[in-house]
């Protein structure tokens, strides 16, 4: 045998005939391979490859055909490394030798855009390297971040590059070119031209897009029998019909903290969830410094499902859904807003009416200054007796204004699914077009949307994924992540943000915009052009679509200009909604019957609600999210079925640690099933404190099934048991007990302080008596308590300060470290084991009785310690003290010993026990941050301060011959925080912010009696408890 | 010179009542006989194949649990955060400490002129060289980059790096070096006449050609014996410290660092005394079933099981004293984490192997307060075998349940060993014992020089010795 004559001897030019030795070779010369690509896809080659020992074992005998052999071996060595690596064009390219304006290699640049969710956007600031978004930051010049972001924006880079997205436009699988969609678009909607569009029905999410409202009523003005639905679950129904119930039209309300001094949350976790959370947070917290002790504010919390606004409450009271609405009715009758004398027969225990009596008294002794906001779980009603109880506190105008809303069409969403269901089974609707979302997973079970969706004929489904309903569609269009397109967007405010891409749609993807302009007359329009003649059109004096702006702008010639400065700075300036005067139907609210159709009903309380860290499933394919712990629970990569452990107990489920991974890893859970209005779903059960009696609490956003790699099968789906008349909660379940078990990955377990006072808490009382009152039974050793002279520091000396009474455990500092940090993501197996990755965690602990407790969090990132016990056991010095006070990891020095974790008593290094890191993704690849190494298998890591950012700083400062200013430098998950309760700077400077805070008395430090002597320091918390309730 | 081989205050049979470190009987030819037949003439036993063959099969375990490791990280063992030193330092502390008994009898006991030991300390030694073979794994494995273990070896080099003098585990590099470079120059020299008995006996030309290559060209001429006993007490004056030394430094490991539960001064001592310990239960373990197989009871005598018991109750009392002071300082102190970590020892999750520890190395040992029980082998069997598993128990307790619950109780865990932890603790037994077979099989496991001094004959005046000593 000869070999295969298909396979040519790249190397020898002329004299290949000699080498290839079938002189029957049926290929022309010329025909032989051009590129090292098409070499590598010759089957013969290929096959050649494959096998060990190619058929033709005598060439390799033949020692002339041997060399060829050799040689093509050779070859495809290097073929493995061109395919990996190169993306260039087949043309002639030319590399640039002019460096374009602005990018210097090696530094980034920011760029504002905003992140729409839930129906509003946040301003944000991405970092981006050579023209790839790494770091998402909040944008501080807009109101609904002021610099601050959540775990969602943190994570959404993670989102942009996530592998598993879609991203090929298909017709039942199999991959078609954009005009092959244009093209049956086009006929669908030439066959409705007739109809009107009586057959087309459009479904998108919350809209805040002021250029997509207008797209959409400009689409609905050629087809004026269409119809417009929207179902959004990260939005906020009730909300909207509880205004609507209260003033008669659709309003917003938005809160202005800074000025409230006694706040009522019925069932409201407004610190951490739901539009201006972030600002709302930040004002919030910048009114709990004891400093300055008349000016913090109290709040009361009345809620189910223990939440980050809970844990920050003065007094929480842990209640079922249904009786905070007895509650709100009773608050409301203590109030004066309706009769009082039905009190008693609400069913308010004595005891509560006390409380409210007092709760009461409180917001009337503070008129104009107190608030009460009712959560998005509470029903419609709930929601009008905080306005109205707004209103007669005199609150509106000053702790809570009315605008129009930000969504450009609000509607009762779940009726209008629910209508949209009806005209599909009745075979109304020919043509469907999802833009977003994914109903046929987060559709109320009742609905049964994938029956009807059959009875469509044409379904389009816009999204980034290729997930449920795109299963069920005949079009899947890959979408254009945020970060790939342009739009626009209101924020919680109303004031308007351009969505600016920062790079090209990686997959092709396109916008919504792009979308509905297939729909238009003008089907080629690019996403830039819609939104920006859309402003130039509004800015001209065009009339705002929908419920736009409310004083119609000046013409402004000089839009170029403006445009470029809404870009640079991330917001219109003036676009924000004006405060509306109203009047709240005050007579109808009095005659609420409170629960009239739940309070008879026995069982189990079953309440929904998003998830913290998936919200609705939409984030359940990023393992930054699926790894989060969640706040309290401290869950992550599944949801659970939370009760109270007294429920837990007298249903006997049981909960232990695994002996592999324990309390910091491995929870073995009950598997219980929930039988609630006919359905039943099964999922294991989570006792969690402070969580109320006969009710049961379950997270949306889980058991996916076509989510990705990360999401599918994680969880349970919540969405099975869910109906459309109770969407968060309804009496009537029943909970039992199924024998099974379950391995919940659940990063702290015990939450207990052991009386080792990591979390300090006294009340505001206690410490305006006594200050040091906090130090109380906790020793500090004096500072000559080491044999080593102290370290000296000459230039800076870097300090941090985490105040314990600010921290609302949102977990953006987690995500945002993780996202800076290149922290890998590890599965839930590796979690199970506890060997989770966070260079910064947010534990959380329990003081008080388990009904009741009172709940702290505490981010624990390095401590950076002057006395560190890691660095003197460390047998190859690669963690070492630098001359700044910065406790330095080298990870190349690191041979993995693991003895300085053993010995840090505040266990924040993180080890990489495998290869965690995922070296083979490309795109995951572009995602890293490029100033951070990329940790291996088998090395310690731990938070560093983020040293890449101060190194940064430094490098600035030096060039311009000046110190580092204070807040010059700012942490990834100081950047992060809402609450502004991480503070980052120079301990040298005692003018810095973090030098001042680590002089005040409530100033500690965590196992101060160890004599580590940490750099990370906390702040006390001080809890404004009502002196007539007690503590 | 060769006075220290012989018995002054310490005859071969004192006493009425006191068994003989040597039955009756036998001549300088019949002890040489005997033991080098093992090596020479008889047929191995079926019970050597058998054993042996497990043994192997367990070394292959290691082989592929240690390159399954090197493939894909310490991942695949059960350690984890707060528990990042589980299993592999439980064993390596355990076969460090097994590997004392070889040292101290060799060369304490020589020093103290104990007759006795003559008859055990050859393979006494030899399992000392081995256990730390064996113990030198788990760290040089443990790490998290196994390939770059020797940067912890202060080796000139361009960067002008070097280790961290500072650290415990630095220190250890050197301990367990020196121990395991001492302890091997100390057995091949003393195995040096008995290799050139075994060159000058053997009949195969193989055998005389290893032998006499590893003899190293003894001839025993009374200036090789000369410069043999000069050699062979310096080594042992080197070795006692040793013996001390490895021990306390391995415990620094723990003492140095704060972990509640490590951070005692009470370490040292009693880390030493456990290591005697289980070095003598091991030496029980392997002496009482070998002298069975091979028929050396007249070697290894009653006399020999006594006294080596005799070790294990004395330092089982020193160890049970080390529990109890740990226990009490815990409390004395005031120390809330320390007194934590002795309840979380005593009713915490991990309790039952605290428990069972206190049972085999406090409770088990007491029968040995009895003369019947030390003068029954199989019994002594038994108690060794507890107390293997009772200082095997106390160096994990020591490790895991002072980690799993340290300081922050957010960060409380727990540890559960996998198959490769397993595999790995296992394979290294596999490996031990297939050493020790093979030098069962292939090397005098009784020093036949030394058994000749303890001999009656020899009891003569220097002058005939010198000449009895070339036979």
């Amino acid at each position: 045998m000869t070999p295969n004559p298909e396979v040519p001897n790249p190397y020898v030019g002329g004299d290949r005939s000699r080498e290839v030795s079938d002189p029957g070779s049926r290929l022309p010369r010329e025909e032989w391979w051009r590129t090292l690509d098409e070499l590598a896809d010759d089957p013969a080659f290929r096959d050649r490859l494959y096998n060990e020992f190619p058929s033709e074992i005598e060439a390799i005998a033949d020692p002339v055909a041997r060399r060829t052999f050799l040689k093509l071996m050779g070859a495809s060595m290097a073929l493995a490394g061109v395919t990996a690596c190169t993306r260039q064009p087949a043309e002639k390219i030319v590399p640039y030798v002019r460096q374009p304006e602005e990018i210097v290699p090696g530094r980034p640049l920011f760029y504002a855009t905003a992140m729409p969710l839930g129906g509003v956007v946040t301003g944000l600031l991405v970092e981006s390297h050579e023209g790839r978004p790494t770091k998402i930051e909040g944008n501080p010049l807009h109101p609904g971040s002021l610099g601050a972001s959540d775990v969602f924006a943190q994570a959404a880079v993670l989102g942009l590059y996530d592998p598993d997205r879609s991203q090929t436009l298909t017709n039942l699988g199999d991959i078609r070119p954009w005009s092959a969609f244009l093209g049956t678009i086009r006929a669908a909607l030439s066959a409705q031209q007739p109809l009107k569009g009586a057959g087309l029905r459009l479904l998108t999410e919350s809209v805040s897009s002021p250029t997509l409202a207008a797209q959409i009523h400009e689409a609905l003005e050629r087809f004026p029998a269409a119809k417009w639905h929207q179902w959004d679950p990260a939005s906020h129904d009730n909300a909207r019909a509880g205004a609507k119930l209260a003033f008669g039209e659709y309003l917003d309300a938005q809160y202005l903290l800074d000025g409230a001094d006694i706040i009522v949350a019925l069932d409201a976790d407004f610190l951490a969830c739901g539009p201006g959370a972030l600002r709302y947070a930040r004002d919030f917290s910048a009114r709990r410094r004891p400093e300055r002790a008349d000016r913090m504010n109290r709040l009361y919390a009345f809620e189910s499902m223990p939440t980050s606004t809970g844990s920050r409450a003065d007094h929480r009271l842990p209640l079922a859904p249904r009786e905070i609405e007895r509650t709100a009715h009773a608050l409301a009758a203590a109030i004066g807003i309706r009769p009082a004398d039905s009190a008693t027969a609400l069913g308010v225990s004595p005891a509560l009416q006390k409380t409210l009596t007092a709760v009461a008294k409180d917001l009337q002794a503070h008129r104009g200054a107190s608030l009460v906001i009712a959560g998005d779980g509470q029903p419609p009603a709930v929601h009008a007796l905080a306005h109205a109880m707004n209103d007669a506190l005199g609150n509106v105008g000053r702790t809570v204004v009315y605008t129009s809303t930000v969504e450009a069409a609000p509607v009762d969403q779940a009726q209008s699914l629910r209508d949209l269901v009806a005209d599909m089974n009745a075979g109304r609707v020919d043509l469907l077009l999802i833009v977003g979302g994914n109903p046929a997973y987060t559709a109320p079970a009742d609905l049964k949307i994938a029956d009807a969706m059959a009875k469509v004929a044409t379904r389009v489904h816009l999204s980034l994924y290729d997930d449920e309903t795109s299963a069920l569609c005949h079009w899947q269009i890959p979408e254009a992540h945020f970060l790939e397109a342009w739009s626009d967007g209101r924020a919680y405010d109303g004031t308007v943000s351009i969505i600016q891409p920062l790079i090209a749609p990686l997959y092709g993807g396109k916008s919504a915009h792009e979308l509905l302009a297939a729909m238009s007359d003008r089907p080629e329009r690019s996403g830039y052009d819609i939104v920006r003649e859309h402003w130039q059109r509004e800015r001209a004096g065009g009339q705002t679509a929908g419920t736009g702006a409310s004083r119609p702008a000046p013409p402004r010639p000089e839009f170029d200009q403006d445009w470029r400065r809404w870009l640079h700075d991330g917001v219109v300036p003036d676009t924000k909604l004006a405060a509306k005067t109203v009047t709240v139907r005050t007579d109808a609210i009095a005659r609420f019957e409170p629960g009239a159709n739940r309070a008879t009903q026995s069982g189990v309380e079953v309440c929904f609600r998003n998830d913290p860290s998936t919200l609705d499933g939409r984030f359940a394919n990023n393992g930054w999210l699926q790894e989060l712990p969640k706040p309290i629970s401290r869950l992550t990569w599944d949801n659970a079925v939370f009760v109270s452990p007294a429920m837990a107990e007298r249903l006997k489920f049981d909960n232990t640690p695994s002996w592999q991974g324990g309390e910091h890893g491995q929870i073995l859970a009950s598997v219980v099933e929930i039988r609630y209005r006919g359905r039943t779903v099964k999922g294991p059960v989570f006792p969690l404190p402070g969580h109320p009696d006969n009710c049961a609490t379950i997270h949306l956003g889980y058991g996916r099934t076509r989510a990705g790699h990360v999401g599918t099968g994680a969880g349970f789906n919540a969405n099975a048991i869910r109906t459309s008349d109770a969407l968060w909660s309804g009496a009537g379940g029943e909970i039992v007990t199924t024998g099974d078990t379950f391995s919940l990955a659940c990063t702290q377990y015990h939450h207990l302080m052991e009386g080792r006072g990591m979390v300090r808490a006294v009340t505001r009382d206690e410490f305006e008596k006594n200050p040091r009152s906090i130090h109380e039974g906790h020793e500090e050793p004096a500072r000559t308590m080491t044999l080593y002279p102290e370290h000296q520091y000459e230039g800076y000396k870097w300090g941090m300060s985490i105040d314990v009474n600010a921290c609302i455990g949102c977990n953006a500092c987690v995500v945002g470290c993780q996202a800076e940090n290149n922290i890998p993501v590890i599965g839930k197996d590796q979690v199970l084991r506890g060997r989770e990755m966070h260079w910064i965690r947010v534990d959380s602990y329990y003081r008080g009785p388990a009904d009741q407790p009172e709940t702290y969090f505490q981010p624990v990132p390095c401590m950076h310690c002057e006395n560190a016990p890691c660095e003197p056991v460390c047998p190859v010095g690669a963690t070492v003290h630098s001359d700044e006070g910065l406790n330095d990891m080298v990870y190349n020095r690191c041979v993995g010993t693991r003895y300085c974790s053993n010995n840090c008593p505040y266990k924040v290094r993180r080890f990489n026990f495998l290869l965690y890191q995922d070296w083979n993704t490309p795109s995951l690849k572009l995602m890293r941050n490029p100033d951070v190494s990329v940790r291996s298998r088998g090395v310690m890591e731990k938070c560093t301060y983020c040293v890449q950012r101060i190194n940064a700083a430094k490098i600035d400062a030096e060039k311009a011959d000046r110190r580092v200013a204070d807040g010059e430098i700012k942490t990834a998950c100081q950047q992060a925080c809402p609450a502004d309760a991480i503070i980052f700077g120079d301990l040298n400077d005692p003018k810095s912010r973090v030098a001042q805070l680590q002089a005040e008395t409530r100033n500690y430090s965590l196992l101060a009696d160890l004599n580590t002597r940490p750099r990370t320091t906390y702040l006390a918390a001080v809890r404004n408890v009502n002196p007539e309730l007690g503590d | 010179m060769a006075e220290h081989f012989v018995p002054v205050e310490d005859p071969p049979s004192a006493g009425l009542g006191t068994p003989p470190v040597i039955a009756p009987g036998y001549t300088f030819g019949t002890v040489t006989d005997k033991i080098s037949a093992i090596v020479l003439t008889r047929k191995t036993p079926r019970g050597w194949y058998v054993g042996f063959g497990i043994a192997f099969l367990l070394t292959m375990v290691l082989l592929v649990s240690v390159s399954y490791l090197l493939v894909e990280g310490i991942g695949i063992w059960g350690n984890n955060q707060p528990v990042g030193w589980a299993f592999e330092i439980t064993n390596f502390v355990w076969w460090i400490g097994i590997g004392h008994a070889g040292t101290l009898i060799s060369a304490i006991l020589l020093l103290l002129r104990q007759t006795w030991r003559t008859s055990i300390n050859r393979f006494a030694e030899a399992m000392t060289l081995f256990a730390v073979a064996c113990a030198g794994l788990f760290p040089a494995l443990h790490t998290g980059r196994p390939w770059l273990d020797y940067w912890l070896l202060p080796y000139p080099n361009t960067m002008g790096i070097w280790p961290q003098f500072r650290s415990p585990i630095m220190w250890d590099v050197f301990a367990v070096s020196t121990y395991a470079t001492v302890s091997f120059l100390f057995w091949f020299v003393g195995l040096l006449p008995d290799l050139a008995t075994l060159r000058d006996r053997s009949q195969s030309k193989v055998g005389r050609f290893v032998y006499g290559l590893l003899a190293m060209g003894w001839r025993g001429s009374a200036r090789h014996w000369h410069q043999y006993d000069t050699a062979y007490l310096l080594l042992a004056g080197l070795a006692t410290p040793l013996v001390v030394s490895v021990h306390t430094v391995v415990s620094f490991d723990f003492a140095v660092a704060i972990v509640p539960g490590w951070h005692t001064t009470i370490f040292p001592p009693y880390f030493v005394a456990g290591a005697i310990y289980s070095g003598f239960a091991m030496v029980l373990t392997l002496a009482i079933p070998i002298r069975a197989v091979y028929g050396l009871e007249d070697f290894i005598t009653t006399r020999h099981l006594e006294n080596m018991a005799k070790v294990m109750l004395v330092t089982g009392l020193i160890v049970a004293y080390g529990y109890t002071v740990e226990a009490f300082i815990a409390w004395y102190s005031g120390n809330a984490y320390e007194g934590f970590m002795i309840w979380n020892r005593i009713t915490g999750p991990y309790r039952s192997l605290y428990w069972a520890l206190l049972f085999c190395n406090v409770l088990t040992p007491q029968v040995l307060w009895f003369r019947r029980v030390r003068k029954y082998a199989p019994g002594l069997f038994v108690v060794s075998l507890i107390v293997n598993v009772g200082m095997w128990l106390e160096r994990f307790v020591i490790v895991v349940t002072s980690l799993h619950r340290d300081f922050l109780p957010s960060s409380w865990g727990m540890y559960r060993p996998t198959i490769w932890d397993w595999g790995t603790y296992v394979g290294t037994i596999g490996l031990f014992v297939a050493l020790l077979l093979l030098f069962l099989r292939f090397l005098p496991m009784i020093s036949i020089f030394e058994m000749r001094t303890i001999l009656p004959a020899a009891k003569v005046d220097e002058d005939v010795r010198e000449d009895l000593r070339v036979i």
